[in-house]
């Protein structure tokens, strides 16, 4: 049976092989805040953290992931990366906001100071259809407050 | 007093006779430029618990027992079921129901398109539900397929009759220009793509139907629905507090919703109906393609005297024929102007709204060929905007409401200004040049639309209406508008929103009407509110109630001698609450209520290899006063990003033989990602419309998206002489127009006319 920590709790899983990492913390786990927007890895929108690498969760199968430590939008709550983005104005609908501010997490924790360069690389994987692009660069230029 | 009246609705640029009661909106405009909240930038309202992932999207509800629906669609684009066997679907795993084209009208027999809904099965899981469908049995007869709109028009395969406007004497028009131009424009499919794909999930309470749906119109929803199923309307509740992106294609029930009632009255348990991404690239509806043959005739000095268009639009097997002569009809002055729209019937996907409907493709035909004609008589592009200048609506003889064009083109001056500087960063095989284009498009909203507001004993207010947000930012608009009125901090504002059976009437979001037509019911209820505030003041204090007001959170008298927290004079109320109400008044009579703008596009041409980059665009837009700057310049960027990739990258592509869609996933269908936005720029004129409304306020989901595409194209003409004429402008048209641009400079040299005239 798998096995996850995810957000600092730990889970056994019971799923058939062949589920999803997103699907397990949304159906399983009730972590609905990761989105499924394509479900085929094109979008970023079910972007988490396994052992702290953006991963597309609806491509990722739990099975292959069994053991790791996974961070959710609800594990980063308070982030000061969520605020950066409420105070950018950094999203319109929100429904890619989760996946963003995951990819956006993952870069700041690397790379304190990210040059715009830098933040279109990391961000390239995220879509947004409302096209919330310039303020999400903001907030992430500006996250530290 | 409520005032019966018959009156002219537009949305998204259709419109129609209605009666309505209205009442009269008694409130003065304030006074133009930023006050207390309105006019200043708010952060989102609702912006935490979008971020922090809380907010609960009809993709993420599970209610007790709910089902899941797949749903059987055609895989061709014109064929007919001949025999269908659902017993395989039944005797899956999982299964708990199946139905078919003789259950419910909305699954059919014969399919127009690829995507067409034919059978649906649900099953205790979406892939249980995924591999019934598989198991069903059906017999396919494949029909003759029409794709080619000039074909269906010439066959009389058409939407509806073709739409004539003219005014004035085109003929007389062509025969008095000194030079005339022709041109052939031709737009692409665009799909809309939000990232919360198309949803329902159902349930019935009682003899009650609740709908929770991804959608823009609430009540729209709910009207269909009731009709659809034949129950009062009143026996439907729909609920949407969030939903992830709309863009004009969720407007309505649609098949979903339907099956997922079916099944649910079948199952008695809550049903979910939700497409896959790539049902939703081909069943959901998508902007049309155009083809657009237009003339343009003008004196030497560029007074234009003649417009012509011939515009076929490609709708699909369903949908409405979109404005697209709009912008040929309402930009200019032009005296003689003859446009005659088609709308083709053809084995597509059906067209739905999206931003502008219309508008988007046809400002991309007339300000390109006007470009073309500032070009060929060697005038500024821009100058030759203002010489023919349109200061009331020729099409319909009648004034504008308001309209600050000219000041959107002066604000415009210093980005037009760069492009000598732009111009000198060409190097040999990478060519810059900056281009513009105007915009117009609707948004004036109008009646009906209500709201309530509550304060309570602690001085806090909760404005009540059932209108939805789709993303734009209205909820904290709304909040705002509130606020100001009652003179209470933004904080002490909350908003309810989303839920048809809490709260009344609210106003479709399309057509950018959301803030023109809720803002000014909002703030009615606000001044209601206050209004019996300030009468229970003036009880208490034993003052007259005209010394009175209330500002910053605060009751105070006009002499100073009071000042008082709100919560302490509501405080007396104890479980009392004061409840204020307000409607949206009439937009004003005999007036055309339009939008406005300008965008300066820079771009680099690789005139090698055709890559495009867009570099910078500055907008400059008139929507009257506005509520939440910030809020709006995340629309206007928002509406540029959905424009460039309007006209560089996205296409759905289908088969010319088929009809089958090839571009149905996010890989072949190419959105603008973080790597294709330019500098963007904007400004807004913010000068309220003084004929329109208690708040002269506008709307401005969709103006951004407008002049983008024909700003982009007129940009490349100044970085390379070349005409692109069709979208996207991908490498292919872009290396057509440098091979045609050449040849032309080659045979005026040949003609011995010295190169670059």
């Amino acid at each position: 049976m798998p096995e996850l920590e995810v957000n600092g709790h730990h889970y056994e899983i019971h799923a058939e092989v062949g589920e999803s990492l997103a699907d397990t913390l949304r159906d399983d786990l009730g972590l609905t805040g990761t989105k499924v927007a394509c479900d085929e890895g094109h979008c970023g929108a079910c972007t988490v953290l396994v052992d702290g690498v953006p991963t597309l969760s609806c491509i990722t199968l739990l099975h292959a992931v069994d053991g790791a430590s996974v961070t959710t939008i609800e594990g980063l709550r308070e982030h000061p990366m969520v605020h950066a983005f409420v105070r950018a104005d950094a999203m319109q609908c929100g429904f890619c906001t989760p996946g963003q501010i995951v990819s956006a997490v993952s870069l700041v924790e690397a790379n304190r100071d990210p040059s715009t360069d830098d933040i279109r690389h990391a961000m390239a994987g995220n879509l947004c259809r409302c096209g919330a692009y310039p303020k999400i660069e903001e907030a992430i230029r500006t996250w530290r407050g | 007093m409520a005032r019966l009246i018959r009156t002219e609705k537009e949305v998204e640029g259709r419109y129609e006779e209605v009666w309505l009661v209205v009442e009269e909106d008694a409130l003065e405009q304030w006074p133009s430029g930023p006050r207390e909240i309105v006019g200043r930038p708010a952060t989102r309202i609702d912006g935490l618990e979008r971020a922090r992932g809380e907010a609960v999207y009809t993709a993420d509800l599970k209610l007790p027992g709910m089902l899941h629906t797949a749903v059987l669609r055609s895989p061709f684009a014109h064929a007919r079921v001949v025999r269908i066997d659902l017993a395989g679907a039944l005797a899956s795993p999982g299964v708990h129901a199946a139905i078919g084209p003789e259950d419910i009208s909305q699954l059919e027999e014969e399919c127009g398109f690829q995507g067409a809904a034919v059978a649906a099965v649900c099953a205790d899981t979406f892939a249980q539900a995924r591999a019934a469908v598989a198991a069903i049995d059906v017999e396919w007869e494949q029909l003759d397929v029409l794709l080619d709109p000039d074909e269906a028009i010439a066959r009389g395969e058409q939407l509806d009759e073709p739409r004539v406007r003219t005014r004035g004497d085109y003929e007389q028009g062509l025969a008095d220009a000194d030079v005339v131009l022709e041109g052939e424009f031709r737009t692409q499919v665009v799909l809309h793509n939000s990232l919360e794909t198309h949803q329902s999930v159902v349930q019935w309470v009682g003899d009650t139907l609740e709908v929770y749906i991804s959608t823009q119109y609430i009540w729209g929803i709910r009207d269909e629905v009731a009709k659809g199923i034949g129950i009062p309307a009143d026996k439907v509740r729909v609920i949407c507090h969030y939903m992830g992106g709309g863009f004009g294609s969720k407007n309505s029930p649609d098949d979903y919703t339907f099956i997922a009632i079916e099944l649910a009255k079948r199952t008695h348990r809550p049903v979910r109906c939700a497409l896959t991404r790539r049902e939703e690239n081909i069943a959901t509806g998508n902007r049309n393609a155009t083809i657009q043959r237009l003339t343009i005739g003008a004196k030497s000095d560029g007074t234009l005297t003649a417009l012509g268009g011939e515009y076929v639009n490609a709708v699909g097997w369903s949908g409405w024929v979109a404005p697209t002569e709009g912008p040929m009809q309402l930009l200019y002055s032009c005296p003689n102007v003859k446009t005659t729209t088609w709308g083709a019937k053809i084995n597509q996907p059906p067209m739905k709204a999206f931003r502008a409907p219309g508008f988007v493709e046809g400002t991309f035909g007339v300000e390109s060929l006007l470009d073309e004609l500032a070009a060929k008589l060697d005038l500024d592009p821009l100058e030759l905007r203002r010489k023919n200048y349109a200061h009331h609506d020729a099409a319909d003889e009648r004034p504008f409401s308001g309209k600050s064009l000219m000041e959107c083109y002066r604000r415009a001056e210093p980005h037009w200004d760069r492009r000598l500087e732009v111009r000198s960063r060409s190097t040999e095989t990478v060519k810059r040049g900056v281009g513009l284009a105007s915009q117009i498009w609707y948004g004036g909203g109008g009646p009906p639309s209500y709201a309530w507001i509550r304060v309570g004993s602690d001085g806090r207010a909760t404005v009540v209406t059932a209108m939805q947000d789709i993303g734009t930012g209205t909820k904290t608009a709304m909040a705002q508008i509130a606020a100001e009125e009652l003179g209470i901090p933004l904080e002490h504002v909350t908003v309810s929103l989303g839920d048809s059976a809490r709260g009344p009437y609210a106003a479709i979001s399309a057509g950018s009407s959301t803030t023109p037509s809720m803002g000014p019911a909002v703030r009615a209820a606000a001044a209601d509110a206050k209004r019996q505030i300030i009468e229970i003041a003036a009880q208490r204090y034993h003052l007259e109630e005209r010394v009175l007001d209330l500002r910053g959170g605060t009751v105070v008298s006009a002499d100073g001698n009071l000042s008082t927290p709100l919560e302490e004079v509501v405080g007396l109320l104890d479980d009392a609450q004061i409840l204020g109400k307000g409607a949206r008044g009439p937009n004003p009579t005999g007036m055309q209520v339009l939008t406005f703008g300008v965008q300066v596009a820079e771009v680099a041409v690789d005139i090698e290899t055709g890559e495009i980059w867009v570099e910078r665009i500055a907008a400059v837009h008139d929507i009257g006063r506005v509520i939440n700057p910030l809020g709006a310049s995340s629309q206007i960027e928002g509406g540029i990003i959905q424009g460039i990739g309007h006209t560089l990258s996205e296409e759905r592509l289908h088969d010319p033989k088929t009809g089958r869609i090839l571009t149905t996933g996010l890989d072949a269908y190419k959105l603008p990602t973080f790597a294709d936005v330019p500098e963007i720029v904007s400004e807004l004129v913010d000068e309220p419309d003084g004929h329109l409304t208690n708040l002269g306020s506008k709307g401005l989901g969709e103006p951004p998206i407008v002049p983008t595409a024909a700003a982009i194209a007129n940009a490349i003409r100044d970085a390379t002489g070349a005409d692109v004429r069709q979208l996207p402008i991908s490498r292919e048209e872009m290396l057509r127009a440098l091979r045609e641009a050449e040849q032309r400079t080659a045979e005026k040299e040949k003609r011995g006319a010295p190169a670059g005239v």
